[in-house]
């Protein structure tokens, strides 16, 4: 799926990486502990989480995430996009919830990780 | 690089650091991951759980070294720190995303070596190491 339909299906916003949009996400992870983020070895996740705070954007740059959806209408803060920008992350966000964002990626095909 | 206590707004920036250098160096992608998972685990544990710290990352023939150690106050009882789903992270620390409870067990699983020296009231060491080569893997060249 590519991040342009991920931001269609969860009525998203784009903060930042707006140049990255066809890029694909492979599958999906939604959590808010970072340590089960850095488990998963997988390639091209979309990373969807609650916790917007400049550690979500340094787990994805650790783990080669690239791409990171912000649940519950958070906004990432200025040093958060800053980091983004320079690791060419892009951050989105939803107003819906985690259950309703990861509901309805799944449904429209966003496979999980497991 | 030294770490300090409590400086979350910094955790992850020694690691960032390092995984740079070691893109330049021409590193294999899944060495670096492996390393920097490890080193990023063991930074945010310094700065959330310890008096402060510092980690070094050493590059030899064989692989990346990594050394890790704090001013205390120690690991009271290690196998239990290193069981999945435990940790001793205060509510604060679990606001931002950190006590899973996984931080050790990630860094066992990305390295080929992992040494723990610690003890109740004591500085925490810590030496990984990350082979070149590993499960029958071609050769890379080094930096």
């Amino acid at each position: 799926m590519t991040l342009k339909e991920v931001v269609s299906h969860v009525n998203g916003n784009v903060v930042c990486g707006e140049g990255f949009l066809d890029r694909q996400a492979q599958a999906g992870f939604a959590s808010d502990l970072m340590s089960d983020v850095l488990t998963l070895m997988d390639e091209d996740l979309l990373l969807i989480t609650g916790l917007a705070n400049i550690q979500s954007v340094r787990t994805a740059e650790m783990a080669d995430i690239g791409q990171i959806l912000y649940v519950r209408n958070k906004k990432p803060t200025k040093d958060m996009i800053a980091l983004a920008e320079e690791q060419g992350i892009v951050l989105m966000t939803t107003p819906f919830s985690m259950f309703k964002a990861s509901g309805l990626l799944f449904q429209a095909g966003l496979q999980p990780v497991y | 690089m030294e770490l300090t206590a409590g400086d979350f707004s910094h955790a992850g920036q020694a690691s960032s650091q390092i995984k740079q250098m070691l893109k330049q160096l021409n590193i294999a992608p899944q060495v670096i991951k492996r390393v920097v998972i490890a080193l990023y685990e063991a930074e945010v544990n310094v700065i959330a759980h310890s008096y402060g710290g510092k980690v070094t990352c050493r590059i030899n023939p064989e692989g990346i070294e990594i050394h890790v150690s704090d001013q205390g106050p120690g690991i009271e009882d290690l196998d239990l720190a290193m069981t999945d789903g435990f940790s001793t992270a205060s509510e604060e620390i679990r606001e931002m995303g950190f006590g899973a409870g996984m931080g050790l067990s990630n860094m066992k699983n990305n390295v080929d070596s992992l040494d723990i020296s610690t003890g109740k009231d004591s500085p925490t060491k810590i030496y990984m190491h990350v082979a070149f080569t590993s499960q029958g893997e071609t050769d890379h060249e080094t930096g």
